[in-house]
């Protein structure tokens, strides 16, 4: 992301060049930096609806008390955990894969893979319920290739209800970091492949120490954006559990209940405590934050 | 055949095996919402994979229960008014930053990437409010007004911007023509791959979006198909044959876009990573 133009710099003070931005600018100052800090400040507010008082640290105190708070937490960091290492994995092999100038159908195999993609948040979901359920396709499948005696119960077991929403998300997200892989790999020069190629290393070797490292750059660019894609969850669970309509338990013990639909049933189903939502909202400004720069830094150390 | 033959053999034929199953685990629940739709709900719910006789009576139930005329047309409307506005503002925003200097713009680039970061449940409730107060709720301009100036889709266009030749603008201001004719006559027709590209993306996240149309669009009639699609398909028991229904029409606009624009878009990706 760098910010430096290639030419010299004109004079200090463009009016066409504010006259370009200043829509946009205009436009997230009200839409995004506003808001933001509005939510910072309601964070120290309490009340019903839109009575709010002053309330200093309560809303935190209320946070380290809140039993439901931590099932979220909890639930969200598992999603992250789990379903953001095996997507990008399962991604950069793919990418790996379908890279080598040799494969046959390249073009039909990328276009598969990137098609889930396509689908809204809420669509995919609604499939894999439908694929999910008791003695649904999953199911009989599985017991009919003798994998299972007798049908995982996906909609009502916590442990499994969370596998059938990180299998639905790693479905969706796929591809569609595979395609930022494979086309940072097509910068790389062919040339070095084939010296190691014919220096004897092997091809696990050459991916590991190859092609890991030189797309480093991409790798951080989608795991940030993964992260703060999981930590946001929501389209997902709010259709998959009914939890966002329905207003009860988001899943079986509350397994699918993540940060962004605690904020939304706090704001809009419970009785609005806009106050206490904004506190919990923060929590994800915090480890958005928070992550993104671990993932930073652990980027740039490696670098040396 | 040497060992080393074989091996390579087996290796390559482990890698059309691996990719073959992820190509198939990724076409397959399009197959599955093809199908579902021909089938009733009970059929769908035994995992029944072959076409029925359903499609008639599951599509009879989903235009009885919706408003499907005008559920679309929110969509579109929707769709059309973000695309537009959204490639508009957020390009001349990419043109404006990389064209333009001055003392405060790496400061101001920083600060929009920045927003980046900014998780959309931080801003919602505040959102919502400022809605309000707009008297805004209800209406499809709240719904697209916060996602107009879209800082991704500034970053890509600034990217992009940067393999503009600026030949082209030197030669046209010797010709005397404005800035804003500069803009709109030579660089939009000439960055015609970017606007492609950033076109798919945006009119994706428009036709797909969920949890802000679900805030501000309470009335039935302002409802757009992914807010529909949910409320059916959440209920404890669906009628599945029905959503597949709406699921299918729902996802024909944007596979037909990404077909249609498949070539640009991977082409657009790449100029982003470069």
């Amino acid at each position: 992301m760098s910010a430096i133009s290639s030419r010299p710099p004109r004079p200090r003070f463009d009016v066409n060049g504010w006259l370009f931005v200043g829509p946009a600018l205009a436009l997230i100052a009200t839409f995004m930096v506003f808001p933001v800090l509005h939510s910072l400040w309601m964070s120290f507010q309490t009340g019903l609806g839109v009575r709010l008082s002053f309330a200093g640290f309560k809303n935190i105190y209320r946070l380290f008390n809140d039993p439901l708070f931590f099932t979220a937490l909890t639930n969200t960091f598992i999603f992250f955990l789990v379903q953001v290492p095996i997507m990008l994995t399962l991604a950069l092999i793919t990418a790996a894969l379908l890279n080598s100038p040799d494969i046959r159908f390249r073009g039909v195999l990328r276009t598969a893979i990137f098609l889930p993609c396509v689908t809204s948040l809420v669509a995919y979901t609604v499939l894999f319920k439908s694929m999910f359920v008791a003695n649904g396709l999953v199911n009989t499948t599985l017991i009919g290739l003798g994998i299972v005696d007798v049908g995982i119960p996906w909609m009502t077991d916590p442990f499994w209800c969370r596998t059938m929403i990180i299998i639905a998300i790693t479905w969706r997200w796929t591809g569609y970091n595979m395609i930022f892989y494979l086309a940072a790999m097509q910068n790389i020069d062919r040339s070095v492949y084939e010296a190691a190629r014919i220096d004897g290393v092997p091809t696990w070797a050459r991916f590991l120490h190859l092609t890991v490292p030189m797309l480093k750059p991409v790798i951080l660019f989608t795991t940030v954006t993964s992260t703060i894609g999981t930590l946001q969850l929501f389209d997902e669970v709010s259709t998959i559990t009914g939890g966002g309509s329905a207003g009860g338990a988001a899943g079986p013990g509350n397994s699918a209940l993540t940060l962004s639909l605690y904020i939304y049933n706090l704001t809009f189903k419970f009785a609005p405590n806009y106050g206490y939502a904004a506190t919990v909202s923060y929590v994800i400004v915090f480890l958005v934050a928070i992550l993104s720069f671990v993932q930073f830094y652990v980027a740039r150390e490696r670098k040396a | 055949m040497t060992s080393y033959a074989l091996k390579q053999r087996f290796s390559s034929i482990a890698v059309y095996v691996f990719l073959g199953v992820m190509a198939f685990l990724s076409i397959f629940p399009f197959l599955w919402m093809i199908i579902g739709a021909t089938n009733s709900t009970s059929d769908i719910v035994k995992g029944k994979m072959s076409f029925g006789e359903a499609l008639i009576v599951n599509a009879t139930t989903f235009f009885t229960q919706v408003n499907a005329p005008l559920i679309f047309w929110n969509s579109a409307k929707v769709t059309i008014i973000a695309t537009v506005l959204t490639l508009l503002i957020s390009s001349l925003a990419g043109y404006g930053f990389e064209i333009f200097a001055s003392r405060f713009r790496d400061k101001i680039y920083t600060l929009i990437l920045l927003t980046l970061m900014i998780p959309f449940a931080a801003l919602m409730i505040p959102l919502f409010m400022l809605m309000r107060d707009f008297h805004l709720i209800n209406t499809h301009l709240a719904v697209v007004l916060p996602t107009v100036a879209s800082a991704y889709i500034i970053f890509y266009f600034r990217q992009s911007t940067k393999a503009f030749p600026h030949e082209l603008r030197d030669a046209a201001r010797v010709d005397g023509l404005k800035e804003w004719q500069i803009f709109l006559l030579i660089y939009m027709p000439v960055m015609r791959s970017t606007y492609a590209a950033a076109f798919i993306i945006v009119f994706m996240t428009a036709w797909n979006s969920y949890l802000w149309p679900l805030i501000v669009l309470q009335s039935n009639d302002t409802k757009t198909i992914t807010l529909v699609i949910s409320s059916l398909g959440s209920a404890y028991y669906p009628d599945y044959g029905a959503v597949m229904i709406g699921t299918v029409l729902a996802t024909i606009p944007t596979l037909f876009v990404f077909f249609a624009m498949q070539r640009q878009f991977v082409e657009g990706m790449l100029g982003s990573v470069k």
